[in-house]
């Protein structure tokens, strides 16, 4: 007994005493994100090559999970940068008073005019469902809706695709999104807490169909040398995603997160985004977009609302959402 | 005269500062949480739907475990055959396996690629779908079955075997006789106890459940503070969970269940009654039912081992170390408790069953908030909460044990003035030896298993094993779960069996 306890005392010990010589600089942001196949670990070799630090990225759940950690932890936080919310979010994300001024000053490449001073975007894209060549497609939201097509959706309490679905409906049926909810319901197969989970269920053959991005044929048309996925066009149009980050008031490696930011809008980020990421880059880098991507579904009508409607109607579409998939 | 000497001469005060640690822990979470749920936000039309569902899943769950077991019970207590001791110990397995482990198993087996999906491929059908309500209740029949084949056993064994002769010169029939009394007395309280359980699920419904459509109010606790930030509405849950749980807790009280626990299932009465055929259709589908996930772990675990994060290794040594902490402190106090035999002491040993590691957990992250960021706290308040979820088992196992001793050496031990610690020490520990190393072996595998308050507290790092496992799965990296799983399931039976064995060495004269 006393060798077992000396030994785990001893093992504790030694993870305690690790080296902390060059400053850590921690980036809250979601699971995929600091996944092997995710941008995270290129991103991470091109920062430090630069700037004699060690950044640490936190996954920390799915996007929307991100923000209700923060709101959690509150001042003791210990992030430095929170990478991966939305627009959709960033009303409310401001609004906890955590968040500084990123204080950068790029040219976007966004199909939106940017302005905010502490909210920097990194990517975007548009929600689509994926599914394989050969189901047949529905062309709306409508005809997914009364069609037996299984599909696997996030929940938006916790993923940014889930809330991004909620706000897709509200926006593409503002009078009868309910009805919209209520006749999806019976397609869906699981709602699963993040992305990540909700593809592998669906690569794993459980949906006709997945809720992700117009891009993500691209990841496997590029990566997997695959054309069999493709991303359903829908009439109503498709509902955007700017993919954002934040610097933490509070951090105390003020200086580590400015230059974070910086970076984040630089060549050697934006350019790891497309084929790792699976989103446009918020710049576009200066070989242009990789093969492939001029294959993808283009949105004939891109919804998006405005953060502080989006942090509006929030609450309510997701309520409505709830109410209508616990029936 | 005798029992107040004796009661006089024993250690009084660990049990009364246990009880009090114990009582503050259950009622001081619940204030935490009482006093912020006043500013919550009330409960939604979902938030009743997850009642809804909790309260049906959990009465489905528990008549289809006892409504299963009574066939598979009655086909044991009738039937000697090779391999049935194996067969029973291996039935208290799923109690001490980790929830999530045992999830793993079932996907493999129910899942859209498992086994019977394949099969049922073969001659032309759908493909199952384990995720949502049945696939919750697929889990909890899982779990209980095996709980619930044990207890009723109990039931039937308990019959002596005089009676069932008696029946048969009188040539009376035995199920009217013998088996629909005993089952009466008997299953009413077993299926309370599987309620109870299923009432508490989360990781059950974390892994499994499809949704809004099959939310436990135990998870709806969890993604009120984790997804939401909504601390009124997790609070309000939090209420509504305790009071569910108070009633059932009440109800089983008053049913008395028969104790689970015991040994002696060996004695099998000479029976001549039922088909032989028909009890070996139970006993082979219940052991398929039971053993073919757990093989499943096992097959794709030693293939994932390969694809394991190199996290795998700190997240066992965490899990090891919060098992330790939590075994330490479930036998301080329940053997505080056990000593003491007091009323209050007897009231806090049960407390800790009308409430829920996520209530708990609740109330402990809203009074740590106060002071700190309490994702930094998980580990710590995790071995804690385990500890008090494990008391009352411990209990059930001690006290009895503790009356035994005290019923044969107390005497004797008053005459030689033997009282306080050295008591404790020369006379009560020496043959509480067996029942401690149980008791132990048990908080340390229900410990090192668990997916509950954890989720509540998963911080940076930090992560046990049962975590990694669910993390793995929810990047759908399986494979490397299956991994994990192998091992988590490795370590908590590990566990297990030292604690139990060193109950065992030396007192096996």
């Amino acid at each position: 007994m006393k060798h077992i306890l000396t030994s785990v005392a001893g093992l504790a010990l030694m993870a305690g005493a690790a080296h902390a010589e060059p400053p850590v600089l921690t980036v809250y942001t979601y699971d995929s994100f600091v996944s092997d196949w995710g941008p995270g670990p290129a991103i991470e070799a091109a920062f430090e090559a630069e700037c004699a630090c060690d950044l640490q990225f936190v996954g920390a759940g799915d996007g929307a999970a991100l923000l209700a950690r923060v709101q959690l932890e509150g001042d003791n936080t210990d992030a430095d940068v929170v990478l991966g919310i939305d627009t959709n979010l960033t009303a409310a994300a401001r609004e906890t008073g955590l968040f500084a001024p990123h204080g950068v000053t790029a040219d976007l490449d966004l199909p939106i005019e940017w302005s905010d001073a502490e909210f920097l975007p990194y990517d975007w894209g548009y929600f689509a469902f994926v599914s394989t060549e050969g189901v047949e497609a529905p062309a709306s939201l409508t005809e997914l809706a009364v069609s037996d097509l299984k599909i696997v959706i996030q929940d938006p309490r916790s993923s940014t695709p889930g809330l991004g679905l909620v706000h897709w409906v509200q926006t593409a049926h503002p009078d009868d999104s309910q009805a919209i909810w209520e006749a999806l319901a019976d397609n869906v197969v699981t709602v699963t807490s993040g992305w990540s989970e909700a593809y592998g269920l669906f690569l794993e053959g459980e949906a006709d169909a997945v809720l992700s991005y117009t891009t993500s044929p691209a990841y496997h048309l590029i990566a997997e040398e695959d054309s069999g996925k493709v991303a359903w066009a829908f009439d109503e149009g498709h509902y955007m995603q700017v993919e954002v980050a934040g610097k933490i008031a509070q951090t105390d490696q003020s200086e580590l997160a400015d230059q974070f930011m910086a970076f984040m809008v630089s060549e050697a980020f934006q350019s790891v985004i497309p084929t790792t990421n699976w989103m446009y880059p918020a710049v576009t880098p200066a070989d242009g977009l990789p093969d492939g991507f001029e294959t993808l579904v283009q949105p004939a009508t891109a919804l998006l609302l405005s953060p502080e409607d989006a942090a509006a109607t929030r609450a309510d579409a997701i309520e409505e959402w709830r109410a209508a998939l616990s029936q | 005269m005798a029992r107040s000497v004796v009661s006089i001469n024993r250690l009084k005060w660990p049990g009364t500062l246990a009880a009090l640690l114990l009582v503050a822990l259950v009622l001081g979470t619940l204030l935490a949480v009482a006093l912020r749920a006043e500013d919550g936000t009330g409960l939604g039309a979902a938030d009743w739907a997850a009642i809804r569902f909790t309260i049906v899943q959990a009465v489905i769950s528990a008549a289809l475990s006892v409504g299963l077991a009574i066939p598979v019970a009655r086909a044991l207590a009738r039937r000697r055959f090779f391999g049935r001791g194996l067969l029973v110990t291996l039935l208290g397995a799923p109690f001490i396996l980790p929830v999530i482990v045992a999830i793993l198993g079932l996907l493999a087996v129910f899942g859209r690629n498992g086994i019977v999906s394949h099969a049922l491929g073969w001659i032309g059908l759908p493909p199952l779908s384990i995720y949502g309500f049945h696939g919750v209740v697929l889990a909890h029949v899982f779990f209980n079955l095996p709980l619930a084949v044990r207890m009723i056993l109990q039931g039937w064994i308990s019959i002596p075997a005089e009676r069932f002769r008696l029946a048969a010169t009188l040539n009376a029939p035995i199920g009217p006789l013998l088996e629909r009394p005993m089952l009466r007395a008997v299953a009413p309280g077993v299926f309370l106890v599987v309620f109870l359980i299923c009432l508490s699920s989360f990781a059950v419904a974390l892994a499994l459940g499809g949704g809004p459509r099959a939310t436990t109010v135990e998870l709806a606790i969890y993604q009120a503070l984790r997804f939401d930030f909504d601390l009124g509405r997790a609070a309000l849950l939090a209420l509504v969970q305790v009071g569910l749980c108070t009633i059932t807790a009440l109800l089983a009280w008053r049913i008395a269940a028969p104790d689970g626990l015991a040994g002696g299932l060996d004695r099998v009465v000479d029976r001549w009654d039922g088909s032989k055929a028909m009890d070996g259709f139970w006993i082979t589908a219940a052991a398929l039912f039971l053993l073919l996930p757990l093989s499943m772990v096992i097959l794709n675990g030693l293939t994932g081992m390969l694809q394991m994060p190199a996290s795998v290794w700190p997240a066992l040594m965490r899990s090891i170390g919060v098992a330790l902490a939590s075994t330490g402190l479930t036998i301080l106090l329940s053997l505080a408790l056990a000593l003491n035999n007091g009323r209050f002491a007897g009231f806090a040993g049960v407390l800790p069953l009308a409430s829920s590691s996520l209530v708990v957990g609740t109330g402990l992250f809203l009074i740590i908030r106060e002071f700190a960021n309490p994702l930094s706290y998980g580990l710590v308040v995790t071995a804690l909460v385990n500890a008090m979820l494990s008391v009352p088992f411990a209990i059930r196992v001690l006290a009895p044990a503790m009356r035994d001793v005290e019923h044969t050496f107390g005497r004797l031990s008053d005459s030689l003035g033997l009282t306080g610690w050295a008591r404790l020490r020369w006379v009560i520990l020496p043959r509480l030896r067996r029942p401690l190393g149980f008791a132990a072996g048990l908080a340390a595998a229900l410990s090192m298993g668990d997916l509950g308050v954890i989720t509540l507290f998963a911080g940076t790092g930090g992560e046990t094993l049962p975590l990694l496992m669910h993390r793995l799965m929810g990047a759908y990296r399986m494979e490397a779960a299956a991994g994990v799983g192998l091992l988590l399931l490795a370590a908590s039976l590990t566990m297990f069996w030292i604690f139990d064995r060193g109950g065992r060495v030396d007192a096996e004269t």
